[in-house]
């Protein structure tokens, strides 16, 4: 008999006989009730609390704060995608401002050690935000791959203001991921930290040093 | 500063001798880290760190309630566990992740060391697993001529120093900053420094290499999703979504237990895990993983494989009470509120999992021949249970792990009755005679004296550190009565029936 | 941990369940919680033949002769009173453990009648009894260790401070860790007498660096614990049950 099969015969013919299954009631991690600004504000606080740095703009200028961020933190090479709107409008605004665009959509063969050791920040688009924890949610695109908001030293991602849920479980729901998910999906929570030596806190220790989000707000929210 | 010396490399495994400890020597094991300022020291100021931040995190919380939620999610999942195993498979092998299935860690280790050697892999990161600790995946790759190095960097770090981790969650818990300068000044030949983000800068550069230099990524699995055949992996620095998308493959290996029916039984179990573990609202990374690199896609792994390891655990399955150790989903809040953990440290456990769940999972993976005394090293005073997020009776499951010891179980633990000595017996009869028989016990003095003739030699080490206790002159019984005589002529509560013999 | 208790009015008449280390070890303390409870107007009750709860065989692992043990207990309190018992390791036991002890045995419905009537003292005398103390002592600063059977067993945290704090001359110190185990553990301080031992230093340590002059405990083996240590490192840090403290200072 195979291992598969004789694992499962063991736990098909329990000793103690066949086992209920309890009911479970998510009440607890949904309903929170919070208004738009108090997710925000919630937000806010808790990436912020973990060294996540956030940045509030208009949506129809919010490439200038972004080269505010670029220009401050002296990147000069920025990968990110192409299609989706929050890179294509950010190559048109960096066209001429001396930063150079990495593009992301080659294969990670062709370009790892670049990728690695040539890039100062990755720039991608959010899914979402979740209030209750102060996350960001990501699904990977070919696009936008996976890697650009973890190899670079700096991650910065583009937050719709309105696109804020209060907790991970109404994410779930809300949006069907039991529908189908994708390869990869993320909840990035600030930058990478480690408190392995003595725990004291370090950044950067694998992924992104820094993590920068621009929260896109539309005219009226502001 | 700069971060290394171009002429040194960090190869940790090359010389491979590990460190070990042993379950059968807790006492010595016990001893020594006691007798140890610095072990000692590490570890109190870790563990007072880990609690406060853990009370802190779930203040503004209905901790029962989300308690009662994990349990439930966790008891649903092994209420089903064949027939969400084989939905695990289904839709994993649907997504493209080839499943496999080892009935011990032996046999895990040869999966994937076949599974490197057919890519011709020789070199592996790792992300933090425990699984891979449990089946001692390091020295059998490492006996193949493939190296394994360890990518989390409290994992790095202990293997740098040829250790195995003390904590499931934060395995160089037991070293200070100090020791850790000195560990990577020889081992990587970084500069001796108290600069952690120096350190830290240091072994982000070391790894980065090798992270793209590997062939294999290996990680554990938090959670896995039978619904979508989804693979979760927490972590905060990182290492674990370098491990799973850089290289070319990827294989995840973890316990049959870790299976979860639905996605939306994650969100509940991840804020319970982050919390206990590190008392953190969240980790910087979940990272759910359904497949690998699709056609279109520009990076992640060409291959991922889910290993599914019984290693005991099947067994554990069988009984009604022992089945609830499988909930466990590896926080360690039992080890950060331990009292005994605290004052030892994980390595004097001498197993994979150290602490309390250590001491009532191990004796199933090892049995109790070699565990038998890690059950008895509680005091039971319940703070373990207290906290485990999944409620885990862990203070009922040490006791019924101590009747198994003694031959007083069920009989369903390998190693069953080892501990069952002669001598203890005939003291817990002689007991059970005295308590049994009131005239007897009512013997007052003589009682005291026949309960201190029940172990002589074992009273000693009592003394040691306390004075010896005096049996009373005059026994409870015998005040009662004298209580009773002198209070009867003026109030008499006269239904004292009993104490008028 | 047991679920909410919902408490009785306050009965005529308890009974008193001593518990061994208090029968050989500590015998004023038992006398004393009957005298507290005396006080209150409340016929107690001392059945002659108890003798163990049977908890140390129980935690030891020897199911059958703490099962024996227990049954000789179980006979004893055939009226429907409250069982009192001024410990909540043993009152634990009785509450907790009894029915699981007997599950599936004969006597499985009267452990389980007999586990519903436990209450460890300091739960009843504020629960049940709402004592009121008059407090004619000394001014004194105290340390309460309250036990980790009536912390977590019995959901007991706050009913030891309580009654100490409603003493006027009592200054109740907050030791750091207040909720750590002692070290005690019944046969664990036998089986690993180090580690024990090394609990037990840093409880005496905190109870000291919190400025007590006395430390105070609902539990024998605590006491028998914690105070051994002070004695055989001549401290002048004293232990007393928390039923003897009460009634030396408001008799």
């Amino acid at each position: 008999m195979s291992a598969r099969d004789a694992i499962l015969k063991r736990l098909r013919d329990r000793t103690d006989g066949p086992l209920a299954a309890p009911e479970c009631d998510f009440a607890v991690v949904t309903d929170r009730g919070w208004s738009a600004q108090e997710r925000l504000e919630r937000f806010e606080r808790l990436i912020t609390s973990v060294h996540g740095e956030v940045v509030h703009c208009h949506e129809n200028d919010w490439t200038s704060a972004l080269i505010e961020v670029l220009a401050s933190k002296g990147i000069k090479r920025l990968a990110l995608g192409r299609e989706h709107p929050v890179a294509a409008e950010a190559r048109s605004a960096l066209a001429e401002h001396g930063v150079a665009l990495v593009d992301v959509d080659r294969d990670i063969e062709q370009w790892r050690r670049e990728q690695f050791d040539d890039v100062d920040a990755g720039l991608t688009s959010t899914r979402g935000g979740i209030a209750e924890t102060g996350s960001l949610w990501l699904w990977p695109t070919p696009d936008e791959p996976r890697l650009i908001s973890l190899v670079p030293p700096i991650h910065i991602a583009v937050l719709e203001g309105s696109g804020l849920e209060d907790t991970f479980f109404d994410v779930v729901e809300r949006h069907g991921w039991a529908a189908g998910m994708p390869t990869n999906a993320l909840l990035i929570s600030g930058p990478s930290k480690t408190a392995d030596i003595e725990q004291t806190l370090a950044y950067g220790v694998h992924g992104p040093r820094e993590l920068v989000v621009l929260v896109r707000h539309t005219k009226e929210a502001i | 500063m700069t971060a290394q010396s171009d002429s040194v490399q960090a190869h940790p495994v090359k010389n491979h001798t590990v460190q070990t400890y042993s379950p059968r020597e807790f006492h010595r094991q016990a001893h020594d880290a006691l007798e140890n300022p610095q072990i000692r020291a590490n570890f109190r100021k870790a563990m007072d760190g880990l609690m406060g931040k853990r009370r802190e995190v779930f203040s503004d919380w209905d901790l029962e309630t989300l308690r009662e939620l994990g349990a439930n999610i966790r008891q649903r999942a092994l209420a089903k566990l064949p027939d969400l195993l084989e939905q695990l498979e289904a839709n994993c092998e649907a997504n493209g992740i080839r499943v496999h299935w080892a009935e011990d860690g032996e046999q895990a280790c040869r999966l994937i060391r076949e599974l490197c050697e057919a890519r011709g892999a020789k070199s592996v990161i790792k992300g933090k697993s425990m699984v891979s600790e449990e089946m001692h995946l390091n020295e059998h790759l490492q006996a193949a001529g493939i190296d394994a190095l360890e990518s989390d960097l409290g994992e790095y770090l202990v293997q740098l120093n040829q250790q195995t981790p003390s904590h499931i969650i934060m395995p160089a818990i037991h070293l200070n900053t100090d020791e850790i300068s000195e560990i990577m000044h020889n081992k990587t030949g970084t500069e001796r420094t108290r600069d952690v983000d120096y350190m830290t800068a240091a072994a982000r550069q070391q790894l980065r290499e090798r992270f793209m230099a590997a062939d294999v990524g290996v990680s554990g699995v938090n959670f896995a999703v039978a619904e979508t055949g989804t693979l979760c992996l927490v972590e905060n620095e990182g290492n674990g979504r370098m491990t799973t998308s850089v290289p070319p493959v990827h294989i995840a290996v973890t316990g049959i237990e870790k299976v979860v029916e639905q996605v939306r039984d994650v969100p509940p179990l991840f804020a319970l895990l982050s919390r206990s573990a590190t008392g953190q609202h969240v980790t910087t990374y979940f990272n759910m993983i359904s497949g690998p690199r699709k056609t279109a896609e520009h990076d992640g792994p060409e291959e991922v494989h889910l290993v599914l390891v019984d290693n005991g655990r099947s067994s554990i399955y069988q009984d009604d009470e022992l089945i609830e150790t499988l909930r466990c989903i590896r926080c360690g809040a039992c080890m950060n509120h331990c009292p005994v953990y605290t004052r030892v440290g994980g390595h004097t456990y001498g197993t994979t999992y150290p602490g309390p769940i250590g001491s009532i999972l191990m004796p199933h993976l090892l049995g109790l021949e070699d565990t038998k005394d890690l059950p008895s090293a509680s005091s039971l005073c319940g703070a373990c249970g207290e906290v485990c997020p999944v409620k885990i009776p862990i203070p009922d499951l040490l006791v019924r792990l101590r009747r198994e010891a003694v031959g007083e179980g069920r009989g369903n633990v390998r190693g069953a009755g080892v501990k069952r000595s002669k001598k203890e017996v005939a003291a817990w009869k002689g007991f059970q005679w005295l308590a049994t028989h009131p005239s007897a016990w009512r013997g007052g003095t003589a009682v005291a004296g026949k309960l201190r003739a029940l172990t002589p030699s074992r009273l000693g080490p009592w003394t040691e550190y306390r004075t010896a206790p005096k049996p009373a002159k005059v026994s409870l019984h015998a005040l009662v009565k004298r209580h009773r005589a002198e209070s009867r002529p003026s109030d008499s509560p006269a239904g004292t029936e009993e104490t008028r013999s | 941990m047991t679920p909410v208790k919902l408490y009785p009015p306050r009965p005529e008449k308890v009974y008193l369940f001593g518990t061994c280390l208090i029968d050989m070890f500590y015998p004023e303390a038992g006398l004393d919680a009957m005298r507290l409870l005396e006080r209150e107007g409340i016929e107690v009750h001392f059945p002659e033949d108890q003798t163990c709860c049977g908890q140390p065989a129980y935690t030891s692992g020897y199911q059958s002769e703490a099962r024996a043990v227990a049954t000789a207990q179980l006979g004893l309190f055939p009226e429907p009173w409250p069982i009192i018992v001024p410990s909540g390791s043993c009152g634990g036991m009785m509450r907790t453990h009894y029915p699981q002890l007997f599950a599936g045995t004969e006597q499985e419905a009267l452990a389980t009648e007999v586990s519903g009537r436990i209450y460890e003292l300091t739960e009843f005398l504020v629960h049940v009894c709402h004592l009121r103390l008059d407090d004619r002592g000394q001014p004194e600063k105290v340390a309460m260790h309250t036990s980790c059977s009536a912390r977590r067993e019995m959901g007991l945290a706050e009913t030891g401070p309580a009654l100490l704090k409603s003493l006027g001359q009592v200054e109740l110190v907050e030791q750091v860790r207040a909720a750590e185990c002692c070290g005690f553990g019944g046969t664990f301080a036998v089986r690993h007498p180090e580690v024990s031992a090394a609990m037990v230093e840093d409880k005496t340590v905190a109870i000291e660096q919190a400025g007590a002059e006395r430390f105070v405990t609902s539990d024998c083996g605590c006491l028998m614990n914690i105070g051994g240590r002070f004695e055989h490192q001549q401290k002048p840090v004293k232990g007393e049950h928390i039923a003897s403290y009460l009634w030396r200072r408001t008799s």
